[in-house]
C-alpha cells in the first residue's frame, strides 16, 4: 500500500458539442475545481495537463496551455498523453509529485473538443504508425473493434443484443439525472434496437459518441488537506497505470494482430484484469469492498467486459449480473452512476478525470439524485489504446 | 495506360509470381526470432519483442495460410481517410474478420474478400488468406490480403470492387 493523497476539489465543464476551444472547457473545469477546493490558483504548486491530439500544438502541451489561460504564476508544469488513459496518467503524475514531496497541492486538468464523426488518425502518410495503418489497410474504426469484441462475447458467453441494450437503458437513466451529462434522456431497449447498425452487432445507441468536455481535480497531501481545514477528504488510494505483458493475446486498438503465443505462454492474467488487480493491490482492497464503479463503456458490450475484468463477477457472468440489477442504482455494485460514456460521450483526455470527479461526489455524498447510498470505496477503469491501463481507487 | 500493381505495405504478404498467378501460395509474411522462435506480424526486423529474449536475428516466415474466425464485424459507415473510397459511390458495408492462426497462436485482422457478407461468417469457421485489391489510383493498383471462408470461391479479384476503388480510371 502507498500513502493517500487528498481530493480537495473536483470540477467539470458540461459535456456536449459546444463548438469552442478545449482551452475554454479545461479552464472552466479548473476554475470549478479550485472553487470547490477553496484553493487559490496562485497557491497551486504544480499543474498537470492531459493532452489532446486534436487542438494543435497547445493540445500537446496542455499543462502549459491551461497554466497560461489561468494566468502564469510560476507553477511546475507537466503534460502527459496516453490516449483514453491520459487523465489517469495526469492523476498519477500529480500523485507522484505529492507523495515524493515535490508539491503540496497540484491541479490536474484535461479537456477536448471532439471532431464530427469517427475519430481518425492525424494526416500524412505514416506506414510505420499502427493507427494510420488500421485505417488505410482495413478501414477499421474504433466501433469496428467494439463490434469484434461484442460478437466474440455473444459467441463465447451467450450475451444477447437485449443485454447490450439494457446497459444503455441503465446508463441513460442515470445520465438523465446528471446535469453535466450531454445526453439527459432515458432510452428504451426498443430505441436501441431501432437505431442504425454501425459495426455489427452494435448499433448507434450501443456506441458512445465523441464529445466536448473538460474535467479537473485539485489534489494535495493529507497534511496540506488538514492544514486547509479538510481533515476527512476523499482520498485517492491507488492509481494503476500498468502496461500489458508479452504476449498480449487480446486484440487491442489500434493493432492489426495480437502478439504470438507460439513461443512464450500467455500470462495467466490478461491485460484488462491486470489493470484492476494492480489497483486493488496498491489500495489493499478488493472487488468485494466496492461501493461503486465508473468504467469505460465505449460500447455497451465493453461495460459488461469490465464487470468481469474488475472481478465484480466471474468470467462470462456479466450479463447475469446486469440482468439481476446488481449494477443498477440501488444494486449491490452500481456501475456508471454518472451515466457513463453512454450519457457523456467521450472527451478523451478529460474522461478518466471525470470518472474521478464522479467518485469524489459520490464518496462525499453530494451526488444528488444519483447518489449511491453509503458510498465508501469507488473504482474507475479504462484502457488507452497502445497499451495503457488506467484505474483509480478512491475512498472516504 | 495500365496500372502497376504494388502492395499497400511492403513485406507483409507475398507478391504475385512472374506468371501473374496471385492465387497459388499466397501468404501473409511475418518474422521469427531465431533465438526464441516468437513470431511477429506485422513483422519485426530489428529487435525481438519477447522481454526475456536478447534476439537480434529475425528471419522472414510465411504465416499459416488458413485459420479460424475469432470474431467478425462490418463497417456500415464509410471509414475516414486514410481509408480510400469513392465519395461519389454509395458506401457498401465491408466485413472485417479477426482470424486465429493455430500454429502461430495469434489473431490477425483483415477485410473479408469482396462479396463475403456477415451471413457467410461464423465464429470458428475456417478462412484462408487470399490476395486482394484495396484500391486503385491513377497509376497504381494497391494490393492487400483478404480473408475468405474456405468453403466458398469468390469472384476473381482482377479489379478493385466498388467500395475499395477510388473511381479514378486511367
Ligand atoms: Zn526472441
Amino acid at each position: 500500500m502507498t500513502a493517500d493523497v487528498a481530493v480537495l476539489g473536483a470540477g467539470m465543464h458540461p459535456w456536449g458539442k459546444w463548438g469552442r476551444s478545449f482551452v475554454e472547457y479545461g479552464t472552466a473545469a479548473a476554475r470549478a475545481a479550485l472553487a470547490d477546493a477553496g484553493v487559490e490558483w496562485r497557491d497551486i504548486g504544480s499543474i498537470v495537463g492531459a493532452d489532446t491530439v486534436r487542438g494543435g500544438y497547445p493540445g500537446y502541451v496542455a499543462g502549459a496551455t491551461f497554466a497560461k489561460a489561468l494566468g502564469w504564476q510560476g507553477a511546475r508544469v507537466a503534460s502527459v498523453y496516453a490516449a483514453c488513459a491520459s487523465g489517469a496518467q495526469a492523476i498519477a503524475t500529480a500523485r507522484a509529485q505529492i507523495l515524493s514531496g515535490l508539491a503540496d497541492v497540484v491541479l490536474v486538468v484535461g479537456a477536448d473538443a471532439a471532431p464530427k464523426g469517427f475519430f481518425r488518425p492525424a494526416g500524412g502518410d505514416r506506414p510505420d504508425d499502427p493507427d494510420w495503418l488500421r485505417f488505410r489497410l482495413l478501414g477499421a474504426t474504433n466501433p469496428a473493434y467494439f463490434g469484434l469484441y461484442a460478437r466474440r462475447r455473444m459467441a463465447v458467453h451467450g450475451d444477447t443484443l437485449e443485454d447490450f441494450a439494457q446497459v444503455k437503458v441503465k446508463n441513460a437513466a442515470a445520465g438523465a439525472l446528471n446535469p453535466l451529462a450531454r445526453y439527459r434522456k432515458r432510452v428504451s431497449a426498443e430505441e436501441v434496437a431501432a437505431s442504425a447498425v454501425v459495426a455489427d452487432p452494435l448499433r448507434l445507441l450501443d456506441i458512445c459518441a465523441t464529445s466536448d468536455g473538460g474535467a479537473a481535480l485539485v489534489l494535495s497531501s493529507m497534511e496540506f488537506a488538514r492544514r486547509h481545514g479538510a481533515p476527512d477528504p476523499v482520498r485517492i488510494r491507488a492509481v494503476s497505470t500498468v502496461t500489458p505483458r508479452f504476449p498480449n493475446t487480446v486484440l487491442d486498438l489500434p493493432d492489426i494482430a495480437t502478439d504470438s503465443a507460439a513461443a512464450v505462454a500467455p500470462p495467466a492474467e490478461p491485460f484488462r484484469p491486470s489493470i484492476a488487480r494492480a489497483a486493488y493491490e496498491e489500495a489493499g482492497t478488493g472487488p468485494e469492498d466496492l461501493s461503486l464503479a465508473e468504467v469505460y463503456d465505449l460500447s455497451t458490450a465493453l461495460e459488461l467486459q469490465w464487470y468481469e475484468d474488475l472481478g465484480l463477477c466471474e468470467e462470462g457472468e456479466a450479463a447475469k449480473l446486469l440482468r439481476e440489477g446488481a449494477t443498477a442504482p440501488g444494486g449491490r455494485i452500481p456501475v456508471n452512476p454518472s451515466g457513463g460514456l453512454a450519457s457523456f460521450g467521450e472527451a478523451v483526455p478529460a474522461q478518466a478525470i471525470a470518472q474521478v470527479c464522479e467518485l469524489t461526489w459520490q464518496l462525499r455524498g453530494t451526488a444528488g439524485e444519483r447518489q449511491v447510498a453509503e458510498a465508501r470505496v469507488g473504482i474507475t477503469a479504462n484502457q488507452g489504446l497502445f497499451g495503457h491501463g488506467s484505474s483509480v481507487i478512491a475512498v472516504r | 495506360m495500365s496500372r502497376k500493381r504494388a502492395p499497400v505495405v511492403v513485406g507483409w504478404f507475398t507478391e504475385e509470381s512472374a506468371d501473374g498467378d496471385r492465387e497459388g501460395g499466397f501468404r501473409l509474411l511475418g518474422t521469427r526470432c531465431s533465438a526464441c522462435a516468437s513470431v511477429f506480424f506485422p513483422r519485426e526486423d530489428v529487435f525481438c519483442r519477447n522481454p526475456g529474449c536478447p534476439g537480434r536475428e529475425l528471419t522472414e516466415v510465411p504465416l499459416s495460410p488458413r485459420g479460424r474466425i475469432w470474431s467478425y464485424t462490418d463497417s456500415r459507415y464509410r471509414p475516414p481517410a486514410p481509408y480510400v473510397s469513392d465519395p461519389e459511390l454509395e458506401w457498401q458495408p465491408r466485413t472485417l474478420i479477426a482470424v486465429e492462426l493455430e500454429a502461430e497462436r495469434m489473431v490477425v485482422l483483415g477485410q473479408g474478400a469482396p462479396g463475403v457478407s456477415l451471413a457467410d461468417l461464423a465464429i470458428g469457421m475456417e478462412v484462408e488468406a487470399v490476395p486482394g485489391v484495396l484500391n486503385e489510383d491513377a497509376d497504381t493498383t494497391w494490393t492487400t490480403w483478404h480473408w475468405r471462408p474456405t468453403g466458398t470461391r469468390g469472384p476473381a479479384e482482377e479489379t478493385a470492387d466498388a467500395t475499395g476503388a477510388t473511381g479514378v480510371k486511367a
